[in-house]
C-alpha cells in the first residue's frame, strides 16, 4: 500500500476518496480481475495470476493491462473466473495454461476465447457479458457486487468505489440519533438468523445505562453450508469495518470486537490487514478524522464451537470462558460483554449499513417485501448446477432461486427438498417451491431464514439420513448445560439412527415427535430450541419416508446402508475390472471382459464401485 | 525445559497477563506445539490466576484444542451439509481405512491425524479435504490414496 | 417491589428475586433438582420450568434463573409444563434409575415408563457437586469438561487433584448419591413404591463408593493414577453390596 500518510480531517479523507475514484475512472489499462477467495485459491487461481503476470511481462504488455486479485465473486461453479474491465468479458474455469491465449488474443487482438465463456445449460449458448449470465440476471448484488471490483488487501481500492463516504456523511451531517432513526426506517433486520430489527437493537443499546458500551461483529458463521460471511470478510473487509464505525458512532461504543471462526484463515488475514491499514490512516483509533469519535477494533478467533454463534455464548468466549449460553433477560443490549451494554450483529448486517447511510432509508425500504426489506445473500449449494453465493431481493420465490438462478438440478434429477437455516432450520418440499423468501414465510413453513444457507437435495437424498446428520451435528455441538438439549439431541439421534438402520418400531415416529417438541420447549438457548426443526420438518413433509424405514425396512432414496444393497446389472457390465480394483473388501470377483460378481456378505456399502463404474452397471436397491 | 517455559511465558505476557485472553493464549501455545502440554497449562493457570479446572474445562470444550500430541500432518475432512450430500462420509471412511485409525485419532507413527470439521465454507467445491493448509476440491474415493501419498513422499 | 402474577395470584417480589424465590416465598411449589439455596442458580436440569406469558408467545423458562419482572404472568402447572416436566424426568431416569430422588419425582409426577435405552451413568450432570466445590468449599477440584453428549464432570486430566481436600461435599450434595433406590429391577427401571434405605454409600457398600468413580467421572477419593482409555468405556457396574436384608 503506497499511501501511509495519516488522514487528519474529513476534508482530507474526502480528497483521498475523490482522488482514488478519479484514478479508477481514468484507468486506461484493461484490468484482469481474478477471483481469489478461499475456493478460488483451492482451484488454482494463484497459479493463474502468476501465469498471467508472467505473460504480461514476457510480451511487454505492462502499459496495456494489469492483473488484480479480488475476493470471491460468488459464482463458485465457475471458479477461478476472470472479469475483464472495461470490456465486461467473463471467463470461467481459467487455468494457468490459458494465460497465453488471454493476453495474446483477448488483450492484444480483442478476440473472445469461446472455450472460456460460460455456456447457459438451458439455451446452450455461450454468454460473454457477466451481467447477461442467467446466474446473475435475477440477482441484485448491492453488497456482493463490489467483491468483483476491488483488491481486498488495498484500502485505496475501497476508496476508489466510494468507500468510507458514509463515514464522512455521519461525522459531518448526522447525529447518532439520526443514524439510528435511518436504520430503523430502512427496516433492516438482522441477517444472522433471528431477524430482529437492527435499528431497534441499536436504540436499546444506546439508551441503556452506562458509559462503556461495546459492539460485536458475529463472524462465527457456524451453519454448515453457509459461507457468505467468509466471502464478505475476504473480499470486502473495509465495508464491514465501515459498518462497525457507523454503528459505534450511533450507539456510543468505543471498542468493537470481531469474532471470526478459526476455520477461516484467509478471512482472518484480510480483516486483520484491513484493520491495520485503517489504523495507519487514522480511520480507527483516537480522535478519528479530528472529531471526538474514538473507536478501535479487536479480533478474537473462535476455537471450533458452533454454539459460539449464539450471542451469549459468543460473549462468554470473548471473556475467555467456555461457550455456555446464559439466560436472557438480561439481554446483551443491557448487560452483555463484561456486563456492559453490547450490540451484536452479523457480518452481512454490518455490510448493509454503509449502503443504507449512503443511499438513504427509503432506497433500502423499496427493495424486498413488506416485512423483510433489502436483499439477502444465500449460499446455494448441494445438488445444484450453479453453486454459488446468490444475492437476491427478499420476496423472490424458491423456484426462481433454484431453477432460474441456480440452473436446476444436475443430471436432470428430481428436486426433492431445500434445506434452509442450517441445523436450526428445516426442509422445504417441492409443493412449497413458490414460497416467496422472507422471514415470516419460511418460519410458517417450519424452517427459518437463518444465515442464508440453502442446501438443495434431489431424489437420491434420504430425509431420514438428513435428520440423522443434523442431530449428530447438534449432539456434538450442544454445550451440554441443559438436560433437554444435551440428552434430547442424543436421544433423538439414537431413535433416528435406529429408524435408519431398520430397527424402528411401531409408535416410534410419534414418540420422536413428542420428544422433539419437548426439546424445543424446554431448552435454554436457540440451539436447543431449534434442534427439533430438522426432525419435525422432515416428519411433517416426508412422513412416508420415515414410515418406509419403520414399516417396510426400506430406504426409498437408496442411502441408509443397512437397508440397501449394491447390485451388479449384468446386461451393462463390460467386465472392465474397474470396480474390482477399488473394492477395499475384495468383495467383487471376475475376469476381464466377463461379467463381475459381487459377494454381498463381504460388501460394506462403501460406494467405491458405484463411483468407479463408467457403464451404469452398478445399482443401489 | 527452561526454554519452553520462557516461550510459554512470552505468549502470556504478549496479552498483558489478562485473564480474558485465555483462549488467545491457548491458541498460540497450540499453534507452537501442535497440542497443549499439561505443564504449559499449569503454567498458564499459575500466571493468570485461573484455577486449572477452569482451564481444562475451556480446553476440552473447544474442538480446536488437543491435549494429546497430534500427527505431523493433519487431514481434515469436511462433513458440512453440502459436502455430506455430495458424499463426504464415504470419503472419511476411505481415509479411516487407509490410515487405519478412526476420526479424531492419530496414526501410531505420529505421521497423520484424521479430523473432521462441520464446515469450511467451501461448499461449492465439495467434498473438501484439507491437509495442513492445502485444500483439495471435489475429492473422490479414488483420490484419497494419491492425496495421502503426497505427504508420505515428502518425508522420503 | 415488583408486581407479577403466579397461577393467577397477585404476588410481590423483592428486587433481584427470581420467579422460583418468589414462588417459594408464597409457598407455591415448583419442583427442582439442580437448585440449592446456598449455591448460585444453574438452570441445567430444566425441572423448574414454568410457562411465562400467555397466548402464542408463551415460553417455558427455568424459574430458578429467570428474574421476577414487573407485569410478568407465570403459570407453574399448565399442560405444556407438565408434559415437558415428565419428559425431563424420563430422560433423567434413563441416566440414573438408581437414584431415589429421581424415582420419587417420577412417582410424584406420574412418569410410568422409560422409553429410552437405560444408560446407568448415575450422573445427570446437574452440576451441584461442581458448584459445591467451587462456591461453598473453595476447592476448585472438579469441573465440567467436554461438551454435548460427551460432557462429563472430572478432575483436571482425570487424575487425583492437588486441590481436593477430601471434604466429601460433592458426595453429600449429589442427588444420585444421596439416596440409593433398591427397588427397581433392570427391565422396569421405574419404581412406583420405593423402599426406604440408609442415606449414605458407606453404610451400604463394602468400600467407600461414590458412583462418580465407576462412571469414570471423578477419581478424587480413590485413584492416584490416570484411568486407561479402555476403562472409561466400560459400563458402570455396581460393586458388591453388603448382604441385604429385604
Amino acid at each position: 500500500m503506497k499511501n501511509t500518510i495519516k488522514i487528519n480531517s474529513i476534508k482530507e479523507l474526502t480528497k483521498a476518496i475523490g482522488d482514488q475514484i478519479q484514478k479508477r475512472k481514468s484507468e486506461k489499462k484493461s484490468v484482469l480481475t481474478v477471483s481469489a477467495g478461499t475456493c478460488g485459491q483451492a482451484r488454482g487461481s494463484l497459479g493463474v495470476i502468476k501465469a498471467l503476470k508472467k505473460e504480461i511481462k514476457k510480451e511487454n504488455l505492462g502499459d496495456k493491462v494489469k492483473v488484480k486479485i479480488s475476493g470471491c465473486h460468488g459464482f463458485c461453479e465457475a471458479e477461478p473466473n476472470i472479469i475483464i474491465h472495461p470490456q465486461d468479458i467473463f471467463y470461467q474455469k481459467v487455468q494457468p495454461q490459458d494465460a497465453e491465449d488471454i493476453t495474446s488474443q483477448t488483450i492484444l487482438n480483442d478476440k473472445i476465447i469461446d472455450r472460456l465463456l460460460f455456456s447457459d445449460p438451458v439455451s446452450g449458448r455461450a454468454v460473454q457479458n457477466e451481467k447477461k449470465i442467467p446466474f446473475y440476471k435475477k440477482q441484485k448484488r448491492i453488497i456482493l457486487g463490489d467483491n468483483a471490483l476491488i483488491d481486498p488487501t488495498d484500502i485505496n481500492d475501497y476508496f476508489s468505489i466510494g468507500g468510507y463516504n458514509s463515514l464522512i456523511k455521519i461525522l459531518s451531517k448526522m447525529t447518532p440519533e439520526d443514524v439510528i432513526e435511518t436504520v430503523i426506517k430502512s427496516g433492516l433486520r438482522g441477517r444472522g438468523g433471528a431477524g430482529f430489527p437492527t435499528g431497534k437493537k441499536w436504540e436499546f443499546t444506546r439508551k441503556a445505562k452506562g458509559g462503556i458500551k461495546y459492539i460485536i461483529c458475529n463472524a462465527d458463521e457456524g451453519d454448515p453450508g453457509a459461507y457468505m460471511d467468509r466471502s464478505l470478510l475476504e473480499g470486502n473487509p473495509h465495508r464491514v469495518l465501515e459498518g462497525m464505525l457507523i454503528g459505534a458512532y450511533a450507539i456510543g461504543a468505543e471498542e468493537g470486537y470481531i469474532y471470526v471462526r478459526d476455520e477461516y484463515p484467509l478471512a482472518v488475514e484480510h480483516i486483520s490487514l484491513a484493520i491495520s491499514q485503517a489504523e495507519k490512516l487514522g480511520l480507527l483509533g483516537k480522535k478519528i478524522l479530528g472529531t471526538n469519535f474514538n473507536f478501535q477494533i479487536h479480533i478474537n478467533k473462535g476455537a471450533g464451537a458452533f454454539v459460539c454463534g449464539e450471542e451469549t455464548a459468543l460473549i462468554a468466549s470473548i471473556e475467555g470462558k467456555m461457550g455456555e449460553p446464559r439466560q436472557r433477560p438480561p439481554f446483551p443490549a443491557l448487560k452483555g460483554l463484561w456486563r456492559k451494554p453490547t450490540n451484536i450483529n452479523n457480518v452481512e448486517t454490518w455490510g448493509n449499513i454503509p449502503l443504507i447511510i449512503e443511499n438513504g432509508a427509503d432506497w433500502f425500504a423499496k427493495i424486498g417485501t413488506k416485512g423483510s426489506k433489502g436483499t439477502k445473500i444465500f449460499s446455494l449449494v448441494g445438488k445444484i448446477n450453479n453453486t454459488g453465493l446468490v444475492e437476491v431481493p427478499m420476496g423472490l420465490t424458491l423456484r426462481e432461486i433454484i431453477f432460474d438462478v441456480g440452473g436446476g438440478i444436475p443430471e436432470d434429477k428430481e428436486f426433492k427438498a431445500v434445506q434452509t437455516g442450517g441445523p436450526s432450520g428445516g426442509c422445504i418440499p417441492k409443493e412449497l417451491l413458490d414460497l416467496p423468501i422472507d422471514f415470516e414465510s419460511l418460519t410458517e413453513a417450519g424452517s427459518i431464514m437463518g444465515s442464508g444457507g440453502m442446501i438443495v437435495m434431489d431424489e437420491n437424498t434420504c430425509m431420514v439420513d438428513v435428520a440423522k446428520y443434523f442431530l449428530n451435528f447438534l449432539r456434538d455441538e450442544s454445550c451440554g448445560k441443559c438436560l433437554s438439549c444435551r440428552e434430547g439431541t442424543q436421544r433423538m439421534w439414537e431413535i433416528v439412527t435406529d429408524i435408519s438402520e431398520g430397527k424402528g418400531s411401531k409408535g416410534e415416529i410419534e414418540f420422536l415427535t413428542d420428544l422433539a417438541e419437548s426439546v424445543k420447549d424446554s431448552s435454554l438457548c436457540g440451539l436447543g430450541q431449534t434442534a427439533a426443526n430438522p426432525v419435525l420438518s422432515t416428519i411433517r413433509y416426508f412422513r412416508d419416508e420415515y414410515e418406509a424405514h419403520v414399516k417396510e425396512k426400506k430406504c426409498p432414496a437408496g442411502v441408509c446402508k443397512e437397508l440397501i444393497q449394491y447390485l451388479i446389472i449384468e446386461e451393462n457390465c463390460t467386465g472392465c475390472l474397474a470396480c474390482l480394483k477399488v473394492c477395499p473388501q475384495e468383495a467383487i470377483s471376475g475376469e476381464l471382459k466377463k461379467v463381475h460378481v459381487l459377494d454381498q456378505s463381504k460388501c460394506i456399502k462403501c460406494g467405491a464401485c458405484y463411483e468407479a463404474c463408467n457403464f451404469d452397471a452398478i445399482k443401489i436397491e | 525445559m527452561e526454554a519452553e517455559t520462557q516461550k510459554v511465558k512470552s505468549f502470556i505476557s504478549k496479552y498483558n497477563k489478562e485473564k480474558r485472553a485465555l483462549i488467545s493464549i491457548l491458541q498460540d501455545i497450540q499453534a507452537e506445539y501442535n497440542y497443549l502440554p499439561q505443564e504449559a497449562l499449569r503454567l498458564v493457570s499459575e500466571s493468570l490466576g485461573i484455577p486449572l479446572i477452569d482451564i481444562v474445562g475451556v480446553v476440552t470444550f473447544y474442538r480446536a484444542f488437543s491435549l494429546e500430541p497430534r500427527g505431523k500432518h493433519i487431514v481434515t475432512v469436511c462433513l458440512g451439509t453440502a459436502c455430506h450430500v455430495r458424499g463426504g462420509p464415504k470419503i472419511l471412511e476411505e481415509f479411516e481405512r487407509r490410515l487405519n485409525i478412526e476420526a479424531g485419532g492419530t496414526t501410531e507413527d505420529g505421521e497423520f491425524s484424521l479430523e473432521t470439521v462441520a464446515c469450511l465454507g467451501c461448499c461449492a467445491i465439495g467434498p473438501v479435504v484439507v491437509v495442513d493448509s492445502d485444500y483439495y476440491a471435489q475429492t473422490t474415493i479414488r483420490k484419497v490414496n494419491s492425496i495421502l501419498k503426497k505427504y508420505s513422499k515428502k518425508e522420503n | 417491589m415488583i408486581n407479577l402474577k403466579i397461577n393467577n395470584l397477585d404476588v410481590k417480589a423483592e428486587e433481584g428475586w427470581t420467579i422460583l424465590e418468589t414462588a417459594k416465598f408464597y409457598g407455591l411449589e415448583i419442583p427442582t433438582l439442580c437448585y440449592n439455596e446456598g449455591l448460585s442458580p444453574y438452570g441445567g436440569c430444566r425441572l423448574c420450568l414454568v410457562e411465562k406469558g400467555e397466548g402464542p408467545n408463551a415460553k417455558l423458562v427455568s424459574s430458578c434463573t429467570y428474574p421476577a419482572e414487573e407485569g410478568l404472568i407465570v403459570h407453574t402447572d399448565t399442560e405444556r409444563v407438565v408434559k415437558t416436566r415428565r419428559m425431563m424426568i424420563e430422560l433423567m431416569l434413563s441416566l440414573a434409575p438408581n437414584s431415589k430422588v429421581i424415582q420419587d419425582l417420577a412417582s410424584k409426577f406420574g412418569v410410568k415408563q422409560v422409553r429410552f435405552k437405560i444408560r446407568n451413568e448415575e450422573c445427570i450432570l446437574c452440576g451441584l457437586c461442581v458448584r459445591m466445590c467451587k462456591e461453598q468449599m473453595d476447592g476448585r477440584a472438579i469441573g465440567f469438561q467436554n461438551r454435548g453428549y460427551k460432557r462429563k464432570i472430572s478432575t483436571p486430566f482425570d487424575i487425583r487433584s492437588e486441590e481436593c481436600r477430601l471434604c466429601g461435599g460433592c458426595i453429600y450434595i449429589c442427588p444420585a448419591c444421596q439416596l440409593r433406590c433398591q427397588g427397581p429391577q433392570a427391565d422396569t427401571a421405574v419404581c412406583n413404591a420405593c423402599l426406604t434405605m440408609d442415606p449414605t454409600c458407606l453404610d451400604h457398600y463394602d468400600e467407600l463408593q461414590c458412583w462418580m468413580y465407576d462412571a469414570g467421572r471423578c477419581g478424587t477419593c480413590i485413584r492416584e493414577t490416570p484411568k486407561k482409555k479402555s476403562d472409561s468405556k466400560k459400563q458402570a457396574s455396581k460393586s458388591k453390596p453388603k448382604e441385604k436384608h429385604a
